[in-house]
């Protein structure tokens, strides 16, 4: 299997621990993989990038131009930001709620992701659009929407990895205290995800 | 042997533990802090080293203050036989620059690698020095790998070059291979080594003039056996064959390679340790070679010695790269605009497969900005009001603090270098005494390289406020102990070194600590001292908020005027402007209750956590 995943959002949106799981469920099934954080400065609020290459065929940690089989995007600006990797036909799973940087509160330009979004629209053939803040609602805080993201690519197929490989690794990787949300969210953007494969 | 999936610093740290690396020192610093850390993980907690290992195999591991006390306390363990470890980034070395110049004089008995990383871009740093550039003027050998797969074992020789020939040696990656993550096979029980111990000789380690000058020579006459070494090495590599080919080194061979996969008409040539320059190795890479593309970041370093080597030698090769123009002169490289030089040199044009980005909608700027909830936010906040209408000047320095630049607060106006702003409040006081000025640095920062500048100031008698930010953490680079938090890398709970005490002591008159978030209290500690002649401190004490992650929530009453003065005022990324409303983002939200302090109408309340 050859699978470009590139993660993208506002620093503290929790892409890290996302990309780490898809990095080990993916692992767990025998594969290559290899991956780059943003780490420093842009994790106080900038623009942040988690880029997970799995299989053989990779050679620079980063993904190239136009190669990213599917982008999980935690915040509609950058899903715009980061478009240029995604493949002609790749999938493009982003979040509707967007993150407000302090410039734009300060001279409320109106920016509020709908115009992205929209765009998205017109260039994306494989769009899922999904809403943070509904999505974890039942959950109680939109923190865990970090694993409710990749709940939804995963229900999709465009991974290529298994629901229980990353169970499994949510099982292991993330702290008991945090565990059972986080099983719940996958499970919450798994729902979401199996829909749209459907469709 | 296991495999394990790691980030590139946590290779590197696995690695020196393979070579059985005895002392490991370095002062935290992106993109290198990673690897203390894994040693801590690693060597202390899980191996747990340290627990008396007898005598000559000892093991220690230690956040020093600053990178010249890592370097130096390395260098003793050095001379006794020890393997070292010591780490930074790349500006940290200008602060280790001192001791090492001499060490790369005097040399060392045990193995001492000085992993430097570098950060093109950049990303999180001050400047894009090059440490191949400072391995050639330091005269020490430089490894410069290209994955953390590869890092793993190139550390390993790196210990062992450095044994061989009694130098340290550098070892330089870059922030794409310190923070790339990939599965290395590591050895699971590793061993410190064993050593000699100290041997007396002063002709060998107190360095004299005299001394200074034949060991410069023998250096000299040195360093090119090793590149003749270095040309045999197995991370200088070559494939493929013909007139063209590419020099390459680190990071951006991932991204030539990414671009030529395996093929056989273009030759990549490969340099692995960048200096001494393996002389032999490129003459015969050269061999039938017409035109030449050096693919590097930072520094045009395999450039200018493919030049020298041309020159030298009567080559008829044409050397491409940041020199000729067919490279970028500052900022890191991409995996496509490496492609986009190695089209032009080949002369071939490729088809991208992206989406049209013209007509995009206009991107928010994200520059990065203090944590809702930071305390920062609420100690700048009150040295603005409490100089509102005052001519004041605000040194800040490296650390979360810098952020502070940020609108609306706009309270840094300097930032050089760490430790810069103390000293620099005190020129910008020469230069206009009646103007009040302020110098802000955190905890760590302030013992790292802030406690001469104090002493400077109280000795040449300067006007001047110290602002110690003091949130217990070294905040920025993820949150390490310093000897102001009691807590060290080998696990142990030791005394903390009270910065009101050492300012005391000092003479430092006027010592004032105070809550930030307690607003009037904070306002009226800087008006004090602002009415005080002499060197004044003020010690904002309040914990960073990314460790304590206090649970209050503010909310905002149907009272809210919508007149947006808590968010004109302070700029905190919690306070959102939605469908028209001044909102509290809840998900963001620590209860810090600044707000609520600026407020016109009261509108703002609800569990502050403090």
């Amino acid at each position: 299997m050859n699978k470009n995943i590139l993660l993208c959002g506002v620093g503290g949106q929790g892409t890290v621990l996302a990309s780490k799981l898809i990095a080990a469920a993916a692992m767990s099934l025998g594969e290559t993989v290899h991956s780059a954080e943003t780490i420093g400065m842009a994790q106080r609020g900038g623009s942040v990038t988690s880029h997970v290459r799995i299989g053989e065929e990779a050679y620079s940690p980063l993904i190239p131009e136009g190669s990213a089989d599917v982008i999980l995007a935690f915040e509609p600006a950058e899903a715009v930001r980061n478009l240029m990797l995604l493949k002609k036909n790749g999938a493009m799973i982003v979040n509707r709620v967007p993150v407000k940087p302090v410039t734009e509160s300060l001279q409320d330009t109106g920016y509020d992701g709908s115009e992205m979004i929209a765009y998205l629209q017109q260039k994306c053939s494989k769009l899922v659009v999904v809403d943070a803040e509904e999505i974890c609602k039942e959950l109680g805080s939109s923190r865990y929407f970090n694993v409710a993201i990749l709940g939804v690519a995963v229900g999709c197929g465009q991974t290529g990895l298994t629901a229980e490989a990353v169970l499994k690794e949510i099982e292991t990787k993330v702290p008991e205290k945090f565990r059972q949300m986080n099983q719940r969210a996958f499970l919450l953007g798994k729902q979401i995800g199996d829909t749209y494969a459907a469709q | 042997m296991g495999k394990e999936y790691v980030m590139g610093n946590a290779a590197i740290a696995l690695g020196a533990l393979a070579a059985g690396v005895n002392v490991a020192a370095g002062y935290p610093g992106t993109p290198s802090s990673e690897i203390i850390e894994t040693l801590e993980k690693y060597a202390i907690e899980k191996l747990h080293y340290g627990d008396g290992d007898g005598d000559n195999k000892c093991f220690h591991l230690e956040w020093s203050v600053n990178e010249k006390a890592a370097l130096e306390v390395a260098a003793g363990a050095a001379y006794a036989g020890a393997r070292t470890l010591v780490t930074m980034k790349q500006v940290g070395l200008n602060v280790a620059s001192d001791p090492l110049m001499s060490l790369a004089y005097v040399g060392v008995k045990g193995g001492m690698v000085v992993v430097v990383a570098d950060d093109p871009g950049p990303i999180s740093s001050q400047t894009e020095q090059d440490t191949r550039i400072f391995a050639y003027y330091s005269r020490l050998p430089v490894f410069d790998p290209a994955s953390p797969e590869e890092a793993y074992c190139m550390i390993q020789d790196a210990f062992d070059y450095s044994e061989k020939y009694s130098t340290p040696v550098l070892f330089r990656p870059t922030t794409r291979i310190c923070h790339a993550y990939a599965s290395i096979t590591m050895e699971e029980k590793p061993k410190p080594k064993e050593y000699e111990g100290f041997v007396k000789d002063s002709g060998r380690w107190v360095i004299f003039p005299r001394l200074a000058l034949m060991n410069h020579e023998m250096i000299e006459k040195r360093n090119p056996v090793i590149g003749v070494d270095f040309s045999s090495y197995s991370g200088n590599t070559v494939t493929g064959q013909g007139k063209k080919a590419i020099f390459t080194s680190g990071i951006s061979y991932a991204y030539v390679r990414e671009y030529t996969k395996n093929r056989e008409d273009v030759k990549v040539c490969r340099i692995a340790t960048p200096y001494p320059f393996p002389e032999d190795f490129a003459l015969k890479c050269l061999q039938g070679v017409e035109e030449v593309l050096c693919v590097e970041e930072l520094s045009p370093f395999l450039e200018s010695e493919l030049q020298r080597l041309a020159g030298v030698h009567h080559l008829g090769v044409t050397i491409l790269g940041k020199m000729t123009g067919n490279g970028k002169l500052a900022g890191e490289n991409t995996v496509d605009g490496v492609a986009a030089l190695i089209q032009e040199f080949l002369g071939e044009t490729k088809q991208k497969e992206t989406a049209a980005l013209e007509d995009r909608p206009k991107l928010p700027v994200r520059p990065p900005v203090l944590c809702a909830g930071c305390p920062h936010r609420a100690s700048f906040y009150a040295v603005k009001k409490a100089c509102a209408g005052r001519r004041a000047y605000f040194c800040g320095d490296i650390g979360c603090y810098t952020l502070g630049n940020a609108m609306p607060l706009d309270m840094v106006d300097t930032c050089l270098c760490m430790g810069a702003g103390i000293t620099m409040a005190q020129g910008l006081h020469w230069t206009d005494k009646e103007a009040a000025s302020f110098a802000f640095v955190g905890d760590s920062t302030f013992f790292a390289s802030g406690l001469t500048g104090v002493v400077n100031a109280i000795y040449n008698e300067a006007n001047m406020i110290l602002c110690v930010l003091d949130n217990s953490t070294t905040a920025m680079t993820g949150h390490q102990p310093h000897p102001g938090t009691g807590r060290n890398m080998m696990g142990h709970m030791v005394e903390k070194i009270n910065i009101v005490k050492v300012l005391e002591g000092i003479g430092v008159q006027t010592i004032i600590t105070v809550n930030p978030l307690d607003l009037e209290k904070a306002v009226q500690a800087v008006q004090t001292c602002m009415e005080l002649p002499g060197v004044k401190a003020i010690i904002f004490k309040s914990p960073c908020i990314a460790v304590t992650k206090p649970s209050g929530k503010m909310q905002i009453s149907d009272k809210c005027i919508s007149c947006k003065k808590c968010i004109r005022e302070i700029g905190c990324p919690a306070i959102i402007m939605r469908d028209g409303r001044v909102t509290i983002d809840e998900g963001l939200c620590t209860g810090c209750g600044l707000c609520a302090g600026i407020c016109p109408v009261e509108a703002i309340g609800g569990d502050a956590h403090e």
